[in-house]
This record gives C-alpha cells, structure tokens and sequence, in this order.
C-alpha cells in the first residue's frame, strides 16, 4: 500500500469535513471507551495482568532469535513449515508462490494486518488468485475497495446505510426486496455469500495473535468464528505473523488473551479462541493437510535495542486508537498507512521511514490517555517524543517552527531580556484588545485564531507586579 | 507540622507571568494561608516544554539546567499547573544521563515539586478553603495534571468546601480540550474539532463557570466560548479557591 502519511494534514481536514465519516467515528467513543472501562474495573487482578503481560513481553524480546528458533522447531516437529521473510515484498512473493504452487483459484482470509502491510491482496490479484475476506468488517472494505481503518474494527469509519448500499450493490443475485436494515441482517447476508466461499477455497490465510514457542502453535481470537472455517476447511492453511508476536509459553499466551478481549471490545474472552498446532493429525476430524508460518520482520528487528523496542510488546487490541482523541477526530484513513492512532504513530516511521511519515508523531498533544489504557503499558507518548527528537536531528521540523523554537530558547535562557519582552508583550496585547479582553486577530498565531479568540493579558506580568509588591 | 514555615518557591509559569498574573497571587494567597513563606525566584522564564515536546532535546537541558539551579534552595517548588509541575517532576530527571550529578539534582527537584492544589491537599494537608463563590461550576481535569500527577480529587474535595458553589460534572471531563501546547496550532483542525467536542460537554452541564489548573487549556477553552458568543466564565480553580474572583474571567474584559 502506497503509503500517503506525508499528507496528513490534508487527509485530516478532509476527514475532518466528511460529514458520513464523522458519524461512523462518533460511535468509536460511544462503542469502546466504557465497555474497556467496565470489563478492567469488573477483574481485580487487571493491573497486575498489565504488569505481567509487559513483563512477558519484555522477556521474550530480549531473547527473540531464541523463541523464534524454538517456535520454528516446534512447527517443523509438529509437520508444519515456517518460512522468514526480511521484507514486506518478501513475505508476499512467498505467499503468492505458495498459493501458484497449490493451482489456488480462491484463497479465503481472516483478519491479519500483516497482510495489510505487504499488500498481499494486491499480490494474490495479479496471479489471478482471488482473496476473500471473511471478517465481516473486512469483507466490507474489500467490497469497497478501502483498506482497514481500525486495528479491530476495520469498517468502524463506515455507517450502517453506507453497508447496506455497498451489499445492495454488490450482491446482485440477490432478491431486492430484503430488508437490510439490522446489522444482524448484513452479517445473515455476508454469511450466505462467505459460506460457499470457504468450501471453494484451496488456501486459508490467518493472521496471528500469538505463536507459542514452547509449542509451535499459533493463536487467533475473532467473533465472528470465521478465522476458524478459514483455516480449518482448505486443504492448506498459511498463517502470516510478524517476529514480535511470539510468547514462550501456552502460560504466557493465556495471560495476553485475558489483556486482548477486554482492552480491545471489553469482552472477558472473544467468542473463539483458536489454538493451531501443526496440520492435521492422523485420526484428527478436520483441519487443513499443510500448515505454513510466514513470519516477517519488515524492520521490526532493527528496533530491538532502540528507544523503540518496547512498541513491539503491542498486542494490536486497538485501546489506544479509541481512547485517542485524535483518532476519534480523524479516523484512521487520516494517518495514511496500515496502522493509525497513537500505536501507528510509533510504528509507522519505524516501518515506512520518518520522512515519510513524520507527521504522524507530531499528531499529539501528549494527553496520554494512550499509555493510561494500554493493557501492556507501553510509553507511546514517551517514543512519539523520540521521533520528533530525531525529526530534530534531522532538520525535518519545518523551518518557520524551528525559528520560532530559536527565538523563543534565546529568551528563555536570559531572564533579563525574557522579563523585559514578556512584559512588552502584555502591555501589547492587553493595549490592543481594549476592553473586550480578547483578541480575534494576532500576528503569528494563525494557527490559534482561526478558530478562537486569544484572551488578552491583564496587562502587567506577575513578575513586574511581585517586585512592586516587594517594593511597597 | 512545627511552627516553622515552609519555605516554597512559586514556579509561576509563563503563562500566568504573561497572562494572568492573578493566578499567580492566588496561589500565593493559598500558600501563605496554609502557613508557607513564598518567594518568586527572578531568574525564573519557562519550563522548557515547547522545547521539549518539539524534539529540541538540547535547549530542554539548557532551560533545565537552569531552572533546577534557580530553585535549589526551596523546601518545595509549586506551580499552578499540572503541566509545568509535571515537566519538573516528571521529565526533568529522563533528560539527563543517568547517575550524573545534575541527574541526582533534577531529581531532587522533582522530588519537592507540586502543582499547586494537590499541594495544598497531599502536602500541607489542607481540608478546605475559606472561600465563597455562590455559583455552578464545571471542572476540566487537564491532561498531564490528571495523568501525569494524579490531580483528580483533590481540587474538587477543595471545591466542595466553598461555600455557595455547585460542581456540576461533564461528560469526559477528563478528555483532552484539544490545546496539547504547539499542537493546538501546528494542527488547527483536529485541535477545532477536540475542543468543539469539550465545549459541547461544558455547556451541557449546566454549570456557568468553567474551572480547570492549567491556564493552557482554561486560554484554549475560553478562547472558543467566546468566539462563540458563550456566556460561560473560565477561571483558573486558583481563583476560586482563594476567593478572589472580583478581576474579569479569562478572556472577558472590564464591562
């Protein structure tokens, strides 16, 4: 996907003034903030499960090669595959040729963002091999042509009337006069059209949760159930998992899994959990003949050690998109590749490149409602102020804010000139408003009175008025 | 506590110094009232955070360094703002390398650093106010007061010993009003639409003044209640607290 993160403030404004796209995101507040809130407040040992996942996580990323060499041994031992991929294009060229090497005609997928992140439903379309989504929501944006614009809830920026007129749309051979109104209605209907997709299906293709290391299983979570028919009815199955979600143990993944659910929909537990350990056995009912695990790194190694290796402990539950005001104003679209809110905003310049997508960490105003509700407490207004560091460095912040830092700096290190300009610039300011107390018009701050009056000084500073009071 | 009275440097913020230096004179009231001597070092400006939050990690450690040496001889430094107390108490100490000399200094600092009414209440011990202000007020939790320094109960326990006042919870008091320091005018829109957001939240408490600690937020927020026309007066809690609410609310003039 064409990354278009540079262009953030223009994707913002446009999002800003789309009227439809407002109303789907007010529902983000409405629909995660309380039931997060509820479902942590309603299990005593929330906090400490926090402290623990952060430490599971901490532990395994300082001995990644030796969980991922277990967890590949383990795969191999249980009759799988496990194919590394370096880059994005890596990952996709292996699965594509997996799927042309099987004759697939159709490949049905669960929900995985790391297909997102290599493009591979561009890659199975150019081969002639047709995707499926399964996942409600990305069955939808698949319809529509979009990408994801929410961890979890990848048509969260749609309304229910635009849903029903993409399947009115689509769905042709179906009867028009269906009602269509409920969501249980468009989930009845997807379901009709998916069911014979997964029975069509040569490929299955998973996303990950957790791999376990101790023993070579993968984990998936949905609500939906249909990661499960996915994976469980083709005769291959393929999961796709970037290196950073590996646990030691089926212990540690149980302790993640009871974080996932309720800091991402405020459920307990999602409503399958799904364990994969190999292909199927003998005397096994089902399951698919093969069982492939591409796991990409796509730079993810190269923040081992970094001021920015704890963003690999994120579990993708999605707590700080919805608590973000940010995200809440802008969608996800807005920040112009696959991941967005305060986690995409740390990961995106590490994957794509911080010319690219500096605009990203600057996006903040540090309220650190981000940090307050990640279940594995990771300091992502800490490292957001890391790349606007190295954005510093760098000479990438823009020019104008730099000279404006500079003068600012200068007088802030020399109390004298400081207290001599600040006082000047009370009087001003207080001289120009008059008696309205405000101002609507400053130079300078454009940016400020666009949309709000600047309340005027009292007119003398505090300093000017201590030493008069110390001179009475 | 003894007879002997703490001795507390005003780190007034340079918003208050510029803007509202009555916020500054109720703090001082506050604290003189509680029992402690003020004094307003000279060589104090600002606490660095435009700096800080644009990546400017060098000139943070230069304004640092010197607003820990202009406060090094104070039993405690009070701002009246969450976030400039939080600047000192919480990021001061992660600019320097660690085990150095002036690392141990800025952690001294942070250590005897407060905002201003969660010092009244965890420090001095304060249970109430001597304060009167007869009308229906609404409170904004800014964000790194809240977050950073836990500031949540204590300016309403001091609220609720002002006789005549009336707190009327918002919904999502504790959302951030959309200022976020350079955000609010690096990105305009999303900083329109957050605060749009909290000023519907505002006027749908019912309450007729809006109080909060940071006067960032209170400039944003009165900002666009009075470009809109809004009858709604914006005071900083200080004010209130000390009782000295007779000068115009923020961004009102003399009428």
């Amino acid at each position: 996907m064409e990354p278009t993160s540079k262009n953030f403030k223009s994707n913002a404004a446009g999002a800003l003034t789309d009227a439809q796209l407002q109303r789907a995101l007010s529902n983000v507040p409405r629909g995660f903030v309380k039931k997060r809130a509820d479902a942590a407040a309603a299990l005593p040992e929330f906090e400490q499960l926090r402290d623990q996942g952060r430490e599971i996580k901490n532990h395994t990323l300082e001995h990644l090669d030796l969980y991922l060499e277990a967890f590949e041994e383990k795969v191999v031992e249980a009759g799988g595959y496990v194919h590394w991929a370096t880059t994005a294009q890596e990952a996709c060229d292996l699965v594509v040729r997996l799927c042309l090497d099987r004759e697939a005609q159709t490949v049905t997928k669960g929900k995985s963002m790391i297909s997102e992140e290599i493009g591979l439903n561009a890659g199975l379309e150019k081969m002639n091999i047709e995707p499926v989504e399964t996942d409600l929501g990305e069955y939808i944006i698949q319809l529509r042509g979009e990408t994801p614009s929410h961890l979890i809830a990848p048509a969260v920026h749609l309304t229910k009337e635009q849903i029903e007129a993409d399947f009115r749309r689509t769905h042709t051979e179906l009867p028009e006069e269906r009602n269509l109104d409920e969501p249980a209605s468009l989930v009845y209907e997807a379901r009709q059209i998916l069911r014979q997709k997964y029975i069509d299906a040569d490929v299955g293709i998973t996303g990950a949760n957790f791999l376990i290391a101790e023993t070579g299983t993968s984990v998936i979570v949905t609500n939906e159930g249909n990661g499960d028919l996915t994976q469980t009815l083709p005769k291959t199955h393929i999961v796709l998992a970037s290196i950073e979600k590996v646990v030691p143990t089926l212990e540690d993944a149980s302790t993640l899994v009871r974080l996932l659910a309720r800091s991402a929909t405020g459920q307990d537990i999602s409503n399958y959990t799904t364990f994969s350990t190999g292909p199927r056995r003998r005397g096994d009912p089902d399951g698919p003949q093969e069982y492939h695990v591409v796991l990409l790194d796509n730079g993810r190694s190269s923040m081992l050690g970094t001021e920015f290796q704890e963003m690999l402990r994120c579990i993708r539950c999605g707590a700080c998109l919805n608590h973000c005001p940010v995200y809440q104003a802008v969608g996800g679209h807005a920040y112009g590749w696959v991941y967005s809110g305060p986690m995409g905003s740390v990961l995106t310049p590490n994957l794509i490149g911080v010319n690219e997508a500096g605009h990203l960490p600057n996006a903040s105003t540090f309220c650190g409602r981000c940090e307050e509700v990640c279940p594995m407490r990771i300091p992502l207004p800490k490292m957001m102020r890391h790349w606007r560091e190295r954005e510093f460095e760098k000479h990438l912040t823009p020019f104008a804010a730099r000279r404006g830092l500079g003068v600012w700096a200068w007088f802030a290190m020399r109390p004298k000139f400081y207290q001599r300009v600040t006082r000047w610039a009370a009087r001003i300011l207080k001289w120009r408003a008059g008696r309205s107390g405000r101002l609507a018009n400053v130079p300078l701050a454009g940016g400020w009175v666009k949309y709000r009056d600047l309340p005027a000084p009292q007119g003398k500073t505090f300093q000017q008025m201590w030493k008069e009071r110390d001179n009475v | 506590m003894n007879d002997k009275k703490i001795k507390v440097g005003l780190f007034v913020t340079c918003l208050v110094d510029i803007f509202r230096p009555s916020v500054g004179f109720a703090a001082v009231k506050l604290l003189e009232e509680a029992g402690c001597v003020v004094e307003v070092p000279d060589m104090q400006t600002c606490c660095g955070q435009p700096a800080y939050n644009s990546g400017d990690r060098k000139t943070s450690k230069e304004i640092a360094e010197r607003t820990i040496r202009t406060f090094e001889p104070y039993e405690y430094v009070v701002a009246p703002s969450g976030s400039c107390a939080g600047m000192l108490k919480k990021h001061y100490p992660k600019l320097f390398g660690e085990g150095t000399g002036v690392q141990s200094r800025a952690i001294a600092l942070a250590d005897k650093t407060y905002e201003l009414v969660s010092f009244l209440t965890d420090v001095l011990q304060v249970k109430g106010v001597d304060a009167q202000f007869g009308r229906c007020v609404t409170y904004h939790d800014s964000c790194s007061g809240l977050r950073e320094l836990k500031v949540h109960k204590q300016p309403r326990q001091l609220l609720s010993s002002v006789a005549g006042l009336e707190l009327r919870e918002m919904s999502d008091a504790n959302v951030c009003c959309g200022f976020g320091g350079t955000f609010c005018v690096k990105y305009p829109d999303i900083s329109n639409d957050m605060l749009t957001k909290k000023m519907s939240n505002i006027e749908a408490s019912g309450a007729d003044v809006l109080l909060a600690g940071d006067l960032g937020c209170l400039m944003n927020m009165a900002g666009k209640l009075k470009r809109s026309g809004s009858k709604i007066e914006v005071r900083h809690v200080a004010e209130v607290l000390a009782g000295e609410t007779l000068l115009p609310p923020i961004g009102e003039g003399e009428s």
